[in-house]
């Protein structure tokens, strides 16, 4: 049988995009704030940030599903900015279950295809390929209720990839599923976006998801970007303070800075740019760059440890009454008990500073 | 073997397990007198209505009733009757496409669009419920009078009084129509299909209508019945529809008057009969998911 799913190559899949200082306002809340982003063809951008922060509204409005005040939106250096939802083109899936009650998995894949004009037997073809490619061929019959919640995604998923969209949009479509499914869910959509090479926009508010999706995640506040890089370096080198905390764990530990660096837990570090550059500052230090020495002489008591697997986290107590947190291998955390008294280091990793 | 067996013996279903307990004996007692009043207050008028309805003749030899149709046959002899007939059934097939035309669109665009306007459709389509009848025709006669005197034929015909069943129906239908829209994510669906590529007809049409057909059976169903059923505004209006004409021939002829008046309710039996054979769980599917893995 003859696939026809195209490639990125054959379908154009793969455009840019471009959201120049957009703003949008909900009464007198700002909900875009001078967003600007550039996506790469065939890119996964992952906007990570918490509720209300605007990332579902430059989904949407990416999407047409809802306009922006100023700014203009640019797709494949096409202005789309005021052009209808049904006009562009893009696939969405969406975090609420949103398949055609009325309609069998087949038939919601090929609604797309049926809008377009295809016939019928070349769009059942299509739906049943598409519904192979997420793992759901056998189940093109069932309707929406006869199917779980992963299956449900997984539909939309199709139906969306199915119409060859110029961008795929995923506005959290991950959260409603239980953690195993969410994760299986989310390394398919992942290799199916890199096998078709589609741009892809991914939003949601868990960061462990836009870390391992996203070519790169931006981090979203108060509707602005805060940052936009690629995971490792949005993780270790976060721009502001509120990448810094929002993304992965940290702790805020007193320090003094001194122009590039910081003395902090005993030892100097390098500052990240955008940090306080000078006198008594906190500095934010990654649980896994601090360590744990058993010493009779040490600053540091030991109040909980947490098994986590292959990794270990251990609770201490400063003397000046600060929580630092650890976090090592497991295999590293032999004779780490409640009580224990231990010496507590950072590791020469570049910590971000602030001054309150 | 012995301690397997009692092992066994242990993790045996319970007696009864699975089963569906059976009532105390006069509670059961209490349901089933509570279903024989409920049945005889609804079936005994409905008996009373056949039996005076299939009366015939006197029989003076035994001075008893012979059962016979002959009212029932006799209903198309009356020609007014026929056309109130007509005329209802006309009002009522108008005011069904009417009423979902104005409502259908208007409530999916409210939820979709504007939803801070849904209170204000609410109270709007409620608002004929706190309105008398007498006070509706006071309002609207002088309307009546005008169309009656430029509109010709046009104007005073019965079928004008479609205007009137729309606004009444409304509160009923309203209610009907909203309770299915909200059993579906009626926003995320119309977002859905726009991004495929839907226009707002196909929209409304081949996505958000299908998934409420169950409220709009049933918005149908009540408006045909209450149309049926409307007197006061045709009888103070002069319209001849067929609850005005049986009014008027159960004063000449009540036999005929009780035939047409059962004929009707077992039509309207009849409708909701079809509305829950052919709209169950319409609306309800998008909610249930099967316990299976992803």
């Amino acid at each position: 049988m003859t696939s026809t799913i195209s490639s990125p190559a054959e379908t154009g899949h793969g455009v840019a995009v471009v959201f120049e200082e957009m703003h949008r306002w909900y009464g007198p809340v700002h909900a875009l704030n001078g967003l600007s982003i550039d996506i790469a063809p065939g890119e996964l951008i992952a906007l990570l940030g918490p509720s209300g922060c605007g990332k579902t509204t430059a989904l949407r409005a990416l999407g047409g599903l809802d306009v922006v005040d100023q700014g203009s939106i640019l797709v494949d250096g096409k202005d789309m900015t005021h052009v209808p939802t049904n006009k562009r083109n893009m696939g969405i899936v969406f975090q609420a279950y949103s398949l055609f009650p009325n309609m069998t998995a087949r038939d919601n894949v090929a609604y797309g295809l049926r809008l377009r004009g295809v016939d019928k037997d070349a769009r059942n073809k299509r739906a049943e390929e598409t519904l192979e490619l997420v793992g759901l061929g056998a189940q093109s019959s069932r309707y929406p209720h006869q199917m779980s919640g992963g299956q449900q995604q997984r539909v939309a998923l199709a139906r969306a990839l199915a119409i060859e969209p110029k961008v795929l949009l995923l506005d959290e479509p991950l959260s409603a599923l239980d953690a195993r499914v969410r994760r299986q869910l989310r390394e398919e959509i992942r290799r199916i976006q890199i096998m078709l090479g589609i741009t892809t926009l991914f939003v949601t508010h868990d960061q462990e998801e836009a870390l391992a999706m996203g070519d790169r995640v931006g981090v979203m506040n108060a509707g602005r970007l805060e940052q936009i890089a690629p995971p490792a370096e949005l993780y270790d080198r976060p721009q502001t303070r509120f990448v810094a905390e929002f993304v992965g764990l940290t702790n805020r530990v007193p320090g003094k800075a001194d122009a590039k660096t910081v003395s902090v837990l005993g030892a100097t570090v390098e500052l990240l740019p955008g940090s306080a550059e000078r006198g008594d500052v906190t500095a934010l230090v990654r649980p896994e760059n601090v360590r744990l020495t058993q010493a009779k002489d040490g600053t540091g008591r030991v109040l909980a440890v947490s098994f986590l697997g292959s990794l270990c986290r251990a609770q201490v107590a400063m003397r000046d009454e600060t929580i630092v947190v650890a976090q090592m291998a497991a295999s590293d955390s032999v004779g780490l008990f409640p009580g224990a008294v231990v010496r507590v280091g950072v590791v020469p990793a570049p910590v971000f500073a602030t001054t309150d | 073997m012995g301690a397997l067996s009692e092992k066994n013996a242990l993790i045996e279903r319970p007696r009864g397990a699975g089963k569906r307990r059976r009532a105390p004996a006069g509670q059961r007692v209490a349901r089933l007198a509570i279903l024989v009043l409920v049945l005889g207050y609804l079936v005994v008028p409905l008996l009373a209505m056949l039996e005076f309805s299939t009366r015939g003749d006197l029989d003076k030899a035994t001075n008893t009733f012979p059962r016979s149709l002959q009212a029932f046959a006799a209903i198309f002899t009356y020609p007014n009757l026929v056309d109130g007939i007509l005329a209802s059934l006309q009002i009522a097939a108008l005011t069904v496409f009417g009423m979902l035309l104005l409502l259908v669109p208007t409530m999916v665009w409210t939820v979709v669009r504007v939803p801070r306007m849904r209170r204000v459709i609410e109270f709007l389509c409620l608002l004929p419920l706190a309105i008398p009848a007498i006070v509706i025709v006071v309002g609207i006669a002088p309307v009546y009078q005008w169309m009656g005197q430029h509109l010709g034929s046009i104007g005073g015909s019965p079928l004008t009084l479609t205007f009137i069943s729309i606004i009444l129906v409304l509160p009923y239908s309203y209610r009907a129509i909203d309770a299915s829209l909200r059993s579906i994510d009626v926003a995320t669906l119309a977002d859905a299909a726009r991004s495929l590529g839907a226009g707002w007809p196909r929209t409304i049409f081949q996505v958000i209508v299908p998934n409420i057909r169950g409220g709009i059976l049933s918005a149908s169903v009540l408006a045909i019945a209450l149309v049926l059923g409307e007197f006061t505004i045709s009888n103070l209006l002069s319209f001849s529809t067929v609850q005005v004409v049986i009014y008027l021939l159960g004063k000449r002829d009540p036999y005929v008057s009780v035939a047409v008046s059962l004929v009707a309710l077992v039509f309207a039996f009849v409708l909701l009969f079809v509305i829950s054979r052919f709209a169950p769980g319409a609306d309800t599917s998008t909610q249930r998911a099967a316990e299976e893995p992803a």
